[in-house]
């Protein structure tokens, strides 16, 4: 099962990290953008569970934290997604551009 | 060990129960009126933050995952006062508003997660403690649904808050990757200062920085509190921002104690910017929630000065600038939150010739900004002048001198709207308000508080004999 080196794994979710980084500062659709933060916090869940089997396997510290992570974002999905639409009544469109009432 | 629970997680038990107590009363009660609910709410209040001052005790929980211990129990003390001075300004709003009970729900929870937060002794506790603090304030950002402002500003913080712990998560799993741990006190020994020890410390300083909006990562802040309801802002403001600052501190000096010459450049760097940005962002501000928004970002760049010192003195100063930054706050945020709950008014023209037709409002506004200006004899003088002197132990005199610097500048944007208030002439001022009790009380309890913190040297005393326990 270690066919696979840890750097190879430690590689994939920087990059999906910085991929959600990306698609957060560059979407302008808010769905796209709760999107790419779901990316960020899943790059997270592939370094604990990485971390955990290859270096320290005699414990379950970063499987846990995995779950509970899972857990919260979805919580976090929910209220997000209730803001949006509650925006959408009054803004009838999801684009962060046309909710710039506030600037500077 | 189960007496231990009872006592070592008195706050969190008591927030709990208050909670599923108003639970049942939503469920219960179809005929209770707004200002019978929120009279019980606020004796419950009342009851928990006289609850705190009794049967305190040091120890751990579940495998040291969760710790208290004086510091921690006063901590929860001043954060339980901020809120119950919250609620008992908040009483004007909410006394026309559907949604009584479902605030306080919302409300008490983030508190609930703030107290877990600041309890937490393992990054597993803290994580979910910051969660359960910042998912529902978004929520109650959103609570004047109709508001076009209101749902722009509860977005922009929910992803923002989002962002910000996804960088904080990134963070904590690469100390893990380096440690193999989760637990502060067995992680502080295995911090060596490799390079990616450092990149993990600066994400995590990141995630830090947005919750306490600090200058690269203040760009939030401003919106937020403008559109959010006010009593949400001070709540914002006060509270959420008090109970970050209190674990940013433990984590710098407890568990990044090994690095502190790492992360002392660092925070020189923010708090230099933070002062200066803030200060000047605040100048050209004409609605008094952006005002004050900008106001406590400076606020948070003095601060930063404080804990940079890492001596003895940092937390002990912080600490007690927090208490009377509570206050002062609290006291600007209070009359602001009047004015606006029954006029709608918000901008600094506004204001002008506000003396004429409220002075209590005004005198009120006066001496909390005096205090936020920290001019003597009010207490943000001696918040400020602790914070600086802790600042100055590392011998750093530029950094001191900056911090002088921006407080003249800060002194001019206060000033300008004590002088609107008291100087210039308007022909349609604010009628004269009528001020509920509740309100009255607490705006008084916040005068009374700059006040009498700022000559007590006792309370100072206090907390840095706690702090030495830290």
């Amino acid at each position: 099962m270690n066919d696979i080196p840890l750097t190879h794994i430690l590689f994939v979710s920087t990059a999906l990290f910085f991929i959600g980084m990306y698609g957060l500062f560059t979407r302008r659709n808010m769905i796209t953008m709760l999107m790419s933060i779901e990316l960020m916090l899943n790059s997270v869940n592939i370094n604990f569970v990485a971390f955990n089997k290859y270096l320290y396997p005699n414990q379950l510290n970063g499987i846990f934290f995995t779950i509970f992570i899972i857990t919260i974002a979805a919580a976090e999905a929910v209220v997000a997604i209730a803001i949006i639409i509650n925006l959408y009544r009054s803004h009838h469109s999801i684009d962060v551009e046309d909710a710039g009432e506030m600037k500077w | 060990m189960t007496t231990d629970v009872f006592i070592l997680m008195k706050f969190e038990l008591i927030i709990a129960i208050v909670i599923f107590i108003l639970l049942f009363v939503k469920v219960g009660s179809d005929g209770w009126s707004n200002k019978k609910t929120l009279n019980v709410i606020n004796i419950l209040l009342l009851i928990n933050f006289i609850a705190g001052f009794f049967m305190n005790d040091d120890g751990t929980l579940f495998g040291d995952m969760f710790r208290t211990n004086d510091l921690i129990s006063l901590e929860k003390n001043i954060l339980n006062l901020g809120t119950l001075i919250i609620s008992a300004q908040a009483y004007s709003w909410l006394k026309n508003h559907k949604h009584v009970l479902e605030f306080y729900m919302l409300l008490l929870s983030t508190l609930l997660g703030m107290f877990l937060m600041i309890s937490a002794g393992n990054f597993l506790m803290f994580y979910l403690g910051l969660e359960l603090s910042t998912i529902p304030l978004a929520a109650i950002c959103n609570f004047d649904l109709e508001k076009r402002q209101s749902s722009e500003a509860a977005m922009k913080l929910i992803i923002s808050s989002a962002f910000s712990s996804g960088l904080l998560l990134f963070g904590i799993s690469l100390v893990y990757g380096t440690t193999g741990t989760l637990s502060f006190s067995e992680l502080s020994p295995l911090l060596n200062g490799s390079e990616l020890q450092l990149f993990a410390f600066v994400l995590l300083l990141a995630g830090f920085a947005f919750k306490i909006s600090v200058v690269p990562f203040h760009l939030w802040t401003a919106d937020v509190y403008e559109g959010s309801p006010v009593a949400v802002t001070s709540y914002l403001s006060v509270i959420s921002k008090g109970a970050f600052l209190f674990v940013f501190v433990s984590v710098l000096y407890n568990v990044f104690k090994p690095i502190a010459d790492t992360w002392y450049n660092m925070l020189f760097l923010l708090s230099v910017l933070t002062m200066i940005i803030g200060n000047l962002f605040a100048i050209r501000q004409n609605n008094l929630k952006r005002f004050l928004a900008f106001s406590s970002i400076t606020q948070m760049g003095f601060i930063l000065v404080g804990i940079s010192g890492s001596s003895q003195m940092g937390p002990a100063s912080v600490i007690y600038f927090l208490l009377i930054y509570i206050f002062s706050n609290l006291g600007a945020f209070g009359v602001i939150a009047f004015v606006s709950a029954i006029t709608g008014k918000e901008t600094m023209d506004d204001y002008k010739g506000f003396y004429k037709t409220n002075p209590f409002l005004t005198w009120v506004l006066t001496i909390s900004l005096f205090s936020l200006a920290g001019i003597p004899p009010t207490a943000g003088f001696f918040g400020k002048f602790f914070l600086i002197m802790a600042g100055a132990g590392k011998g750093n005199y530029m950094l001191i001198s900056i911090a002088a610097l921006n407080m003249i500048i800060s002194l001019y944007y206060y000033l300008k709207v004590v002088k609107a208030m008291f100087m210039d002439a308007n022909d349609q001022p604010i009628e004269k308000l009528s001020i509920d009790t509740l309100p009255k009380l607490a705006m008084l309890i916040c005068v009374a508080g700059i006040i009498v913190v700022g000559f007590v040297p006792a309370i100072y005393d206090y907390i840095y004999s706690l702090s030495l326990t830290f």
